[in-house]
């Protein structure tokens, strides 16, 4: 359909679409309310993943199935995506930010020779224009930006849009394009799992926990951890604790680390430095326990407890635990 | 083997920025300017390459106004062996792409077998100029490099990406365009005597002419800086830790519907 | 003179900042604490070409000028004064002196290694009775065919525990008085030399402070460095090139104090305002910075003199004079302004002001840079004023 707007699929890897993108869809719904579209290079989705996409709010599926989409190459989705937005003329094409859309769909403009909003937070019509509103300088300023032409393409940055209702019953029209399967350079050899902590994924979290130098050592870890798994939050730190070889670099959360947006932060013995807030300050709460009243993070946090985290964190579980069992 | 490397200037991050007067960009008076980090950790990269294969050159090349031939000398102290500086006014609005199209004009002219860019600059975080060049280029492209090794042979480069999840080792062949990521490596300091001998190196300036480039309109344009909106006052929650802690469950449940 | 630093000189101030940023501000409350030398990050600062900064490449060293030296100084010692004074002292006390009095086969074997960062070298003028009149040496050195023999003591000589290399002077001939005083180099490990008693101090405590012991030390004569009698001139050279180095660490240590006493009044509160708010407060912090930017300036000009190869004794003495007063002042407000929280060791501010007091004693105390200022300025020497 002619001036849709795409909704590129970000799925688990096993034929289902994330989580995150009923915020993809809920947002393009908003914008351009029934023409929706989700665009999805798997080498195989399933049906129950089909009919997620329609449920949230896709009126049509493009789907693209083919083993050359695994794993990921932007090479090839790019060639195999624009291809079909020559055919189909998309209005625009958002996509999530993970770490694949996010070159992805950079190639992807390249190739189609238009702009790209990397990471938005807002979305506006002016007209007939879009206008995208993303942060920029470690997230101390927004810029609203717009295209020249369309498409216009666009990353979303996670937990920031309102998810569209499942509608239970509502589905797509799923359709297979034609496609000739470019063929790819870069060769696979193999992927190397990191070894789970049974958390979730620090940049997709809804909460995120992290911890600081006060954590005091490695082993604490665990109390952090174990509320983590209560309320289903990832584990991260602070770049003290990664460099003090407490954490793998992976979990750092800052300027230099995981960009985060989670709708709720808890920080436990971390300062709130500059840099460690420019990868959180989006977030929607901020909680932070520190034993320093002067600490800079109170300035940003919504809730604040001035106590010795060792105490804070046992008791937090015992009282979520209870809330949650409830 | 000739590896060039993109390096963006960029504020300092504890540099407050100040919107300017014509609402789009900063002021940039009393701002401290440094090399955008992962581009140190790509210059890092592909010093070490060099290192290791006992040969080759590391070419820095950065678009932006005069400025930015402090970033390029600072790469020189590095190590790097010279430096390209994309002045010209046709690029002072440049988007992604319009970086993009300048960059890759001048690695086909220099015709490097890698390149080697940041994640992302960390000013305005789009972290596509580097997908961009590859596609421009038509090379091969692996973003978020936690590992690379060039073959002996010097025609393929084995790289990890970080990806949720794990890391995905590929084999690309060269030339290819590689991001690199925190982790990557530890950046050196220039020493002194890199310092020193940086003054020595050579410098090109390149215009937009001088690569064949027409000036054209941005695709994506900045309509505007806009300062955050300011967060609600926050609550410290008062009393012993049992009462605290309790309180915030409550509050998170209820006032904030962040559980 | 110009105000603005090359783009070179800036990349040094960068460098030097950024290190001593990230590897120097995190260990350097516990090597106070601990009275413990930073091998490591001395180390460090010595593969980036810091600790022989002002030696020419050709001897190992980097080969920059005085200029670069202060900025570089300045900012080690706006995180650290002990790693200032130990890269001063390898600088100006013990490499520069050789670099300029010795001979290529000296500098190939004592000079080398120092600038490089492989090893490290004092200057050993101080004896007990010998401080301020540093002509009334002691130490007899008593010429035995192609050897030296060593007798005496020095005292509070930096890196003196640590140095692998010492410069040493001695009376060659007690009958000349300071004309009579001559300049050796002595390796660790001669039989002879020992290192005593290592001081524990008020303030740079991660320095070491060490006597030297010298008891029938045989030398070879291809050790001393210039002729006999040519030692105290060399002290001198090597003290006046040292002043501008202390001057730049006094700089660097107000600097520090000053930076965290302003990011403190702007975040405490008192009578429902910031601290910063107050004008009495205010008062103290635009005193800081004058005073440090006129020491800054005083520091940058002598260098310059240096650079541009003009006499500079007396602007040396004026910079440090200035400047370790201001190191002084400016650590004093510092924890004026920091209230009773200045007075704790975990604020930086504490160390800075045990720190600063050295500035007025070593390479001439304040009284004796007066000295040297007027003295001169009754000959028509200004300083280049
Ligand atoms: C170029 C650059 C990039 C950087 N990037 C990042 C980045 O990406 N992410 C990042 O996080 N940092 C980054 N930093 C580092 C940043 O400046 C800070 O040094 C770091 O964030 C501090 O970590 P922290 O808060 O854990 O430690 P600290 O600042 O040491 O704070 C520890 C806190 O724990 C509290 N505490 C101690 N014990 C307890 C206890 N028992 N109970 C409760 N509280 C306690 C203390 O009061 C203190 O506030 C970067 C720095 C630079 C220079
Ligand atoms: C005065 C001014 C006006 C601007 N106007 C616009 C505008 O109208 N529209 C718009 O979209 N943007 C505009 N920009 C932003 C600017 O164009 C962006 O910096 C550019 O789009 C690159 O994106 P990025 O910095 O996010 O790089 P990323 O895509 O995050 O960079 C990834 C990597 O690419 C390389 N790289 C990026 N930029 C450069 C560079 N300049 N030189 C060398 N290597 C580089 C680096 O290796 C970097 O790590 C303006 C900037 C200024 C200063
Ligand atoms: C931590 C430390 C490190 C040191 N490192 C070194 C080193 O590496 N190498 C080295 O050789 N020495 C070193 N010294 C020694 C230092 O240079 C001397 O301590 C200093 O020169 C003062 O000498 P003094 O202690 O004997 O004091 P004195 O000379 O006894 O002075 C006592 C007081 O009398 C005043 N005074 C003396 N003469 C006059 C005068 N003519 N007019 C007015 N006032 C006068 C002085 O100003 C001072 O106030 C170090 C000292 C310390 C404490």
């Amino acid at each position: 359909m002619p001036n849709a707007f795409w909704c590129i699929v970000e799925d688990d890897r096993n034929g289902s679409p994330k989580k995150v993108m009923a915020e993809v869809i809920g947002e393009a719904a908003r914008l351009a309310p029934g023409r929706v579209e989700a665009v999805w290079l798997t080498d195989k989705a399933s049906e129950a993943g089909l009919k997620q996409l329609g449920e949230w709010g896709a009126a049509r599926v493009l789907l693209l199935e083919n083993a050359v989409f695994v794993p990921y190459r932007s090479e090839v989705w790019a060639a195999a995506a624009a291809d079909l937005a020559a055919k189909e003329s998309p209005a625009a094409i958002f996509a999530p930010v993970t770490s694949r859309q996010r070159e992805f769909v950079a190639r992807l403009a390249a190739r189609l020779g238009v702009g790209l909003s990397a990471d938005s937070v807002r979305f506006a019509m002016d007209g007939d224009k879009l206008v995208a509103t993303r942060p920029v300088y470690a997230g101390k300023l927004l810029s609203r930006v717009t295209w020249a032409k369309s498409p216009w393409v666009a990353t979303l940055r996670p937990n920031v849009f309102r998810p569209a209702d499942a509608q239970p019953g509502k589905t797509a029209s799923v359709e297979r394009p034609s496609l000739t399967a470019p063929g790819a350079q870069m060769k696979f050899v193999e992927r190397r799992e990191e070894v789970s902590t049974g958390l979730p994924e620090l940049t997709e979290a809804e909460t995120v926990i992290s911890g600081g130098r006060g954590m005091k050592g490695p082993e604490n870890y665990v109390i952090l951890e174990e509320l983590g798994r209560v309320i289903g939050a990832a584990v991260g730190a602070s770049r003290a604790a990664v460099d003090a070889g407490w954490r793998p670099h992976r979990f750092q959360i800052g300027q230099t680390g995981r960009t985060i947006s989670p709708k709720l932060y808890l920080g436990f013995g971390v300062s709130g430095a500059i840099q460690h807030l420019a990868g959180m300050r989006t977030s929607k709460v901020i909680v932070a326990v520190n034993k320093d009243p002067e600490a800079p993070i109170f300035k940003i946090a919504d809730f604040g407890i001035v106590a010795d985290l060792f105490e804070v964190v046992p008791e937090l579980t015992k009282e979520f635990k209870k809330l949650l069992e409830k | 083997m000739k590896i060039l490397v993109t390096i963006k200037q960029v504020p300092d991050t504890a540099t407050q920025v100040k919107i300017a007067a014509d609402g789009k960009t900063i002021d940039t008076t009393g701002i401290t300017w440094i090399v955008s980090p992962y581009d140190e950790f790509a210059v890092e990269e592909a010093l070490r390459i060099k290192e290791k294969r006992g040969q080759g050159e590391v070419v820095a090349v950065s678009l932006g106004p005069d400025r930015v031939k402090e970033a390029l000398r600072s790469s020189l102290a590095m190590g790097c062996d010279r430096a390209i500086h994309l002045n010209d006014a046709a690029w002072s609005a440049a988007d992604t792409l319009a970086t993009a199209k300048a960059l890759a004009a001048v690695i086909k002219q220099e015709a490097p077998q890698l390149v080697l860019c940041g994640r992302q600059a960390i000013d305005d975080d789009m972290g596509a100029v580097t997908a961009q060049l590859a596609e421009l280029l038509g090379w091969p492209c692996a973003y978020w490099i936690m590992e690379a090794a060039i073959d002996a042979d010097g025609k393929t480069v084995r790289a990890a990406r970080q990806v949720e999840g794990g890391l995905e080792v590929f084999d690309l062949p060269l030339p290819a365009v590689l991001a690199a990521q925190k982790g990557l490596n530890e950046p050196r300091y220039p020493t002194l005597k890199g310092i020193m001998g940086a003054k020595k190196k050579e410098i090109k300036d390149v215009k937009a002419a001088d690569l064949g480039i027409a000036s054209e309109p941005s695709q994506l344009s900045i309509v505007g800086l806009e300062a955050l909106p300011p967060r609600p006052a926050g609550r410290i929650i008062q009393g012993d830790v049992p009462t605290a802690v309790k309180e915030l469950v409550r509050a998170l449940r209820e006032d904030a519907k962040a559980i | 003179m110009t105000f603005d630093l090359t783009s070179e000189q800036q990349l040094i101030r960068a460098t030097a900042r950024e290190f001593a940023e990230t590897q120097i501000r995190p260990i350097a409350a516990e090597i106070d604490r601990d009275s413990r030398f930073p091998h490591e990050t001395v180390k460090r600062m010595g593969e980036l070409g810091l600790m022989g900064m002002v030696i020419p490449e050709r001897w190992g060293g980097s080969g920059a000028g005085a200029q670069a030296y202060v900025v570089a100084l300045e900012e080690i010692a706006r995180v650290c004064a002990s790693h200032a004074v130990v890269m001063s002292v390898n600088n100006s006390l013990y490499g520069d002196p050789i670099a300029r009095f010795g001979t290529d086969a000296q500098r190939e074997r004592f000079l080398a290694p120092v600038a490089s960062g492989h090893a490290h070298g004092c200057f050993a003028l101080t004896e007990p009775q010998a401080g301020s009149d540093a002509t009334n040496q002691a130490t007899l050195a008593v010429r035995d065919g192609d050897h030296y023999v060593l007798n005496g003591r020095k005292r509070f000589i930096t890196t003196g525990r640590e140095a692998s290399f010492a410069l040493v002077f001695c009376q060659t001939d007690r009958e000349k008085g300071h004309r009579g005083i001559t300049a050796f180099v002595v390796e660790k490990g001669t039989r002879g030399f020992t290192v005593g008693k290592t001081e524990d101090k008020l303030g740079i405590r991660a320095s070491d402070t060490a006597e030297l012991v010298f008891d029938d030390c045989r030398i070879p004569a291809q050790s001393r460095i210039g002729e006999e009698g040519q030692g105290f001139k060399i002290a001198m050279t090597a003290i006046d090139g040292g002043r501008i180095g202390i001057a730049a660490q006094a700089v660097g240590i107000a600097t520090g104090a000053y930076e965290r006493s302003v990011a403190y009044a702007r975040e405490r509160k008192a009578f429902g305002v910031i601290i910063g708010e107050h004008q009495m407060v205010q008062w103290i912090l635009a005193d800081m910075a004058v005073a440090i930017d006129g020491a800054r300036l005083l520091t940058r000009k002598a260098a310059a003199l240096k650079d541009a190869g003009r006499p500079y004794r007396t602007a040396a003495a004026m910079a440090k004079l200035f400047a370790a007063e201001t190191a002084m002042k400016v650590t004093t407000d510092a924890i004026q302004v920091h209230g009773g929280y200045g007075f704790i060791r975990e604020y930086e501010v504490e160390r800075a002001f045990r720190d600063a007091k050295i500035t007025q004693l070593y390479e001439g105390t304040s009284q004796i840079q007066k000295l040297v200022v007027a003295r001169h300025l009754l000959r028509g020497d200004h300083g280049g004023a």
